[in-house]
């Protein structure tokens, strides 16, 4: 059990970073939406289309660290199965 | 006198007679396309707010002869404003911020034109006008660029349509504080100076 909380930290953690660093490291809150420009050839004009797409953020990262944190630090609290047998 | 010359000076009369009987065209500014755009900016020292919007609207009565006279109403759409992040769309959405239930137009209605300076199909001025936000009205003078475009609206509508196109483009500053919007919110992280971009093209169809 303790072994398996600690894994699925690790798990967690460089997913979490792996994720954050593949979506480009955005150092801001997390978004939803990007900006995609396309410019009108008429009037000049750059328009502007939110395009649905996920980015993390720091706040992300952060969530995903505590989370790997408190996994790894709880399985501290878990103790050893004794197996060991009793006799007398 | 031979026909070409005959010809030529019809179509010379025609000219002069359309440039005198030139009037006010009327530019409608609710865009299909989709690309008229206001660009937001807040750069506080923590932390930078950028967004968008894109529901435009309004009218505007300009004239190529006397650009001078132009007068018209921009609207936006409060709740077509864009953040790209979901939580901070909604914080701006809400009755702290933009409030946009209670609050759902952003207006500049321009009234009069000053420095205006024309070159070509471009003039440049500076407008004075009523803007109104979150329900506060402050008579603001914002410098703009129009570009008048004749006959180009047949090509932005793939013929469907004959006209011209009218483009503006503004780029001005707001205090936040002056609106109220969440005048309480520390400007560290909230800037209280908002950049503000326009650019948005009317057409005016032929009839």
């Amino acid at each position: 059990m303790k072994r398996a909380l600690q894994i699925v930290a690790a798990i967690l953690l460089l997913v979490g970073l792996g994720t954050w660093l593949a979506k480009g490291a955005n150092r801001g809150w997390t978004k939803t939406s990007v900006e995609v420009k396309t410019m009108d050839e008429i009037t000049g004009i750059e328009g502007i289309t939110n395009e649905k797409r996920f980015v993390p953020g720091v706040d992300f990262l952060g969530a995903t660290l505590l989370a790997a944190g408190l996994l790894a630090g709880g399985s501290f609290f878990i103790r050893k199965s004794v197996t060991a047998d009793k006799t007398v | 006198m031979s026909t070409a010359k005959s010809i030529l000076i019809l179509a010379a009369l025609a000219q002069f007679s359309a440039a005198a009987l030139a009037t006010p065209q009327t530019f409608d500014f609710k865009d299909p396309k989709g690309v008229n755009n206001a660009v937001f900016k807040l750069d506080a020292p923590l932390e930078s707010i950028n967004g968008n919007a894109n529901g435009v609207s309004g009218t505007v009565t300009f004239d190529p002869a006397n650009p001078a006279a132009t007068t018209g109403r921009i609207v936006i759409a409060a709740n077509s404003l864009h953040v790209p992040n979901p939580v901070m769309k909604e914080h701006l959405h809400g009755s702290q911020w933009m409030d946009v239930t209670k609050h759902p137009e952003i207006v500049f209605e321009a009234k009069s034109l000053k420095n205006v300076k024309t070159a070509g199909d471009t003039t440049t001025a500076d407008v004075t006008g009523a803007f109104t936000l979150r329900g506060v009205t402050k008579e603001l003078t914002v410098p703009v660029k129009l570009t008048y475009l004749k006959d180009k609206l047949g090509a932005r509508s793939n013929g469907q349509m004959q006209g011209d196109l009218l483009v503006i483009r503004a780029s001005f500053n707001i205090q936040r504080s002056d609106f109220g919007v969440n005048p309480k919110a520390p400007e560290d992280k909230v800037a209280n100076t908002i950049e503000l971009t326009l650019s948005i093209a009317g057409a005016s169809p032929r009839k």
